[in-house]
């Protein structure tokens, strides 16, 4: 039996495995299309439904009636009458490229670290518990199925043993999809789809419990509800002041959980997906809660007295002999469990890396952001590392506390605790005036409040607060009484907290925020939060005069990867009418960077980091500017007339380019006959002169004449090279060519070329992952651009030891394959220049027409790609890219 | 003794050649292919006449002819002058710096002695 229940559940954490694996290849492969339906975004949203509600809501019906539904109530309000707020929260997300609660609520009053620290220890402190409940859960459940008893407590070490192992593999899974990569959006293919598949599973396992109780036990659903008459469980009594505490925190923490978040807002694909969950959430809730009150009555009239009520969805089904329905709702539990702590530890790991760790690190690391090695593989680690120490937390705790207390009461402190992350939010996006010092007052007057009335008596009298305290207040001091703040007794102790806390959080945020004067870049973040919905660009808040494009290039590529910031500087560029991957770096463009970087690493981390280049001139006399008005719309004026000048400048600046171009064009086509002229004539000079020589002197050695001739047939055959490739080029250039398509694996056409350029004094560094494509085009002419690549590597490159490195990958539609030495490389301003004809780096030193580049150009558009220069690699760099058309996955 | 003249061409094999036919004739002939110390090795040598090209590495042959010319030791100093870009203005170019002759490339052997003896005569 035992041995079964191992089986079966190591069977389901394989298949969510699997279906991760799965998800995620599917995405990374771009069919997430399907992945990323509002169904599954809604079925993701019910990590609401933790063990708390798959166990604990029968276990509260039997000790509380009907209040159990005011936890459904309050998301079920939230979503259905307060979708456009909802909206606006996911609008301001995306936009914003937030990643976590903390990064919110300190990207909202001014990336403000402090506030970032601060809000993700509160949401560590009020999650740890709640993950030490979903471990005894699991224990409690598997040590029950294993004990088959409806009483049965597991040997201590026993429980220990097994809430390690379970914390051991959420870790695994956690780490393994939750930090594949960074993806800039924070977006978990894999992990969201394996908790909807247990949002099925949690709810198809309990409307079976139900199905069971109902028809299977209590005779249909008259007899059933005549026996919930009976056991007058379902009174309507309702204590309004309780019911309205309920259903605040419980709508509270639906937007403010950082679990919640981030399926709500860090992983929403498309805010239309809202809409479905508007009435599907509820009606999933509806459905979850349906059968609660039947299974709580059978369970009560069923098991003996002082049976467990929070096991009854297990304990019933087992002492009717069930076993296979019992290890359904085991699996049910065992789903709502894991999918609420691997999101959490998601989100929390996320925070902790974001707002602690890595601006620590970034804060030792000498020389910032540039200077230092590689930012995504430090975020990665930190982020596993925090992973592990959320899920390290949760088991202490539970280690610590034991387990015991009742399930709910755990549920709703941590509900409470976060719940106080609510007037900074939402004032943050409805208030404009709302300042930072006031969401820091806010916070921290909320959450002692919390801590004191709450989370410490939770532990009960004695164990952190003594009897006494709780009794007389410390130190005897009668109005500071934990449960009757202020000398007002009498309160449910529920309500008592959540009123004083809640109040005081949100008068202290207002009326610090009133007395307070929010710093520039706060009015900015305000207004872009508040009036989300008026202006989707943001205004200005880089000068980018002092940035240097290069060195923002080299930092994104650190952070996003290679591939996503040239994708992304390179769109950037294109926008502004520029060729290469080197755009202006304009105010948006700035805006935009950061946003995108924010996404990996956080809104205050990635400001500081933008501003480590851009040189500090973080807010600009427009922004003093517009402090000093109070109206948006002077700011939103002097906004355009910054983009009108900046416009101007950029027309001024591709006008100045074209010019450039033109005259370098016209002195390049003047020195174009002189050049072939001078080409030419050089060894036909040899070869008239030697062929004289042989012909006019009687008197020659045998060995003289031998030499002569091979000089003279040497440079015939130099004067035959350059023909050909001029007329290569010109044949390119103006005339028809076909195309001699064949197949074959790019490792085989680089084979050839590596063989064909000869001895190069390069060490090549090969790729022979990426080079599996099999490739349909012209091999020859491919080849051809990658034997002058390479040749070019061998004659330019001036380091010590040269050294060539050819990576190939797909990217979306496109095959890149890039040759990067480790040479100097080419100065900015001939990254265009050395594509032209007899355009040569060095003068007749390298020897060669200067054609090759030239050629290799034509061929690649010819071929449908293109060959560019890749800046800031280090040494001189190209890209050539293939489209997909041509290419065919291999086997 | 021939006379001696000193050959400022970078071309290895055009350099052979010419020294061959030049040497064959009785000249002595001294060689330099870097355009940067040509007026040094210039001053150096102090030959009877100077075969100069105008597209070397460091120091184009018009920038040389003008130094060659500056100098008061060697303002008289006979210079032919070698091109690969046989355009007028090129011609026009040496001439108005001072270059006694100017030849394009491919030459044939014979002019380039004839020339070389009656510069050198005259």
């Amino acid at each position: 039996m035992l041995e079964l229940l191992i089986v079966v559940s190591l069977g389901y954490v394989a298949l969510l495995f699997l279906v991760a694996f799965l998800a995620d290849r599917a995405a990374a492969r771009g069919r997430a299309a399907w992945l990323r339906s509002p169904i599954v975004y809604t079925l993701s949203l019910s990590i609401y439904c933790t063990a708390w509600t798959f166990y604990g809501a029968v276990g509260y019906a039997a000790r509380s009636g009907l209040e159990y539904v005011t936890i459904y109530i309050g998301p079920t309000l939230v979503l259905v009458g307060w979708w456009w707020g909802l909206r606006k929260l996911v609008r301001v997300g995306r936009a914003q490229r937030v990643t976590s609660v903390a990064d919110l609520i300190s990207s909202r009053f001014g990336k403000s670290t402090l506030l970032a620290v601060l809000v993700t220890l509160m949401a560590v402190i009020g999650t740890t518990p709640y993950i030490a409940l979903q471990l005894q859960s699991v224990t409690l459940s598997f040590a029950t199925f294993a004990g088959s008893g409806a009483e049965a407590v597991p040997p201590l070490a026993e429980s220990h043993t097994i809430a390690l192992w379970v914390a051991v593999g959420l870790a695994l899974f956690t780490i393994l999809f939750g930090t594949r990569n960074l993806d800039a959006n924070e977006r978990h293919n894999g992990v969201v789809m394996a908790i909807a598949l247990e949002a099925v599973v949690k709810l198809f396992a309990l409307l079976a419990v139900g199905v069971f109780v109902v028809w299977g036990l209590g005779g249909g659903w008259g007899a059933t509800l005549a026996r919930i008459e009976e056991s007058g469980l379902n009174r309507w009594e309702v204590p309004g002041g309780r019911w309205a505490a309920l259903i605040f925190l419980s709508a509270a923490a639906f937007l403010s959980l950082p679990r919640m978040f981030q399926v709500l807002v860090v992983e929403n694909e498309d805010e239309g997906h809202l809409r479905l969950a508007s009435w599907m959430f509820p009606a999933y809730l509806m459905l979850m809660s349906l059968f609660v009150l039947p299974i709580a009555v059978v369970g009560l009239d069923l098991l003996p007295e002082g049976a467990n009520p929070d096991l009854f969805v297990l304990t019933v089904p087992l002492a009717e002999g069930r076993t296979g329905l019992a290890m359904l709702s085991f699996l049910g539990g065992f789903s709502s469990a894991t999918s609420m702590v691997i999101v959490a530890a998601i989100a929390l790991s996320t925070m902790v890396s974001n707002h602690i760790v890595v601006p620590i690190w970034l804060r030792l690391a000498h020389g910032g952001a540039v200077m230092s090695g590689d930012v995504r593989h430090i975020v990665l680690l930190s982020r596993r590392a925090s992973i592990g120490a959320v899920l390290l937390l949760g088991y202490l705790y539970f280690r610590v506390s034991g387990g015991g207390a009742a399930l709910a009461a755990i549920g709703l402190v941590s509900f409470a605790g976060v719940a106080q992350f609510l007037p900074a939010m939402l004032g943050g996006l409805f208030w404009r005036g709302a300042s930072r010092r006031g969401a820091l007052a806010g916070l921290l007057i909320g959450f002692a409040l919390w801590g004191w009335t709450m989370f410490l008596p939770s532990f009960g009298a004695g164990a952190i607060l003594s009897q006494g305290t709780l009794e007389q207040g410390p130190w005897g001091i009668g109005w500071l009484r934990p449960q009757a703040l202020f000398g007002i007794e009498g309160l449910d102790p529920l309500v008592h907290a959540v009123l004083w806390s809640m109040s005081l959080n949100t008068l202290a945020f207002v009326l610090v925020s009133l007395m307070s004067f929010p710093s520039p870049v706060e009015r900015l973040q305000g207004a872009q939060f508040v009036d989300v919905f008026d202006h989707s660009s943001r205004p200005q808040r880089w000068s980018g005069g002092a940035a240097q494009s290069e060195d923002l290039l080299v930092m994104a590529q650190r952070i996003l990867g290679p591939a996503q910031a040239q994708a992304l500087f390179q769109a950037e560029a294109g926008r502004q009418g520029l060729v290469g991957y080197l755009p202006e770096p304009s105010p948006d463009f700035l805006s935009a960077l950061e946003r995108e970087l924010s996404g990996s690493v956080g809104a205050a981390t990635a400001h500081a980091m933008v501003g480590q280049i851009v040189g500090g001139a973080s807010v600009t006399v427009e922004d003093l500017m517009a402090v000093a008005d109070e109206t948006a719309q002077m700011m939103e004026y002097s906004s355009q007339l910054e983009a009108k000048s900046a416009e101007l400048a950029r027309t001024a600046r591709q006008l100045r380019e074209a010019n450039e171009k033109m005259t370098q064009l016209s002195v390049q086509k003047d020195a174009f006959l002189s050049q072939i002229s001078h080409e030419l004539r050089t060894p036909m000079t040899s070869i008239r002169a030697f062929s004289e020589i042989l012909r006019d002197t009687g008197d020659m050695t045998e060995a003289e004449k031998a030499r002569m001739s091979s000089i003279v047939h040497d440079e015939a055959v130099r004067l035959t090279r350059l023909l050909d490739d001029l007329l290569d080029l010109s044949v390119l250039e103006h005339g028809q060519v076909s195309m001699n398509l064949g197949q074959a694996r790019l490792s085989a056409v680089l084979d050839h070329a590596v063989m064909a350029a000869g001895e190069t004094g390069l060490s090549l560094i090969r790729d022979r992952d990426g080079e599996g494509l099999v490739l349909e085009t012209d091999l020859d002419r491919l080849a051809q651009v990658f034997i002058n690549l390479i040749t070019n590597a061998g004659k330019y490159c001036d380091a010590e030891e040269p050294e060539l490195r050819i990576t190939a990958r797909m990217l979306g539609d496109e095959i890149i394959i890039d040759f990067i030495d480790n040479g100097s490389g080419i100065p900015s301003t001939k990254h265009v220049l050395i594509f032209e004809k007899f355009s040569r780096l060095r003068d007749r030193e390298a020897g060669g027409a200067g054609l090759g580049l030239a050629i290799c150009r034509e061929i690649m558009e010819r071929l449908g790609g293109s060959v560019t220069y890749l800046p800031g690699q280090g040494g001189a760099a190209f890209r050539v890219r293939l489209p997909r058309k041509v290419a065919l996955a291999a086997q | 003794m021939g006379k001696h003249v000193l050959l400022i061409e970078d071309e290895p094999n055009i350099i052979e050649a010419i020294s061959f036919i030049l040497s064959r004739d009785g000249w002595r002939v001294d060689t330099h292919s870097n355009g940067q110390t040509a007026l040094a090795a210039l001053r150096d040598k102090s030959p009877d006449m100077v075969i100069l090209d105008v597209m070397l590495p460091g120091m184009s042959g018009y920038d040389i002819l003008r130094g060659i010319r500056d100098d008061p030791a060697t303002a008289e100093l006979p210079v032919l002058m070698l091109t690969a870009r046989g355009q007028i203005k090129d011609r026009e170019m040496a001439e108005r710096i001072g270059a006694d002759k100017f030849m394009t490339k491919p030459f044939s052997n014979a002019e380039m002695l004839e020339t070389v003896r009656a510069m050198v005569a005259g």
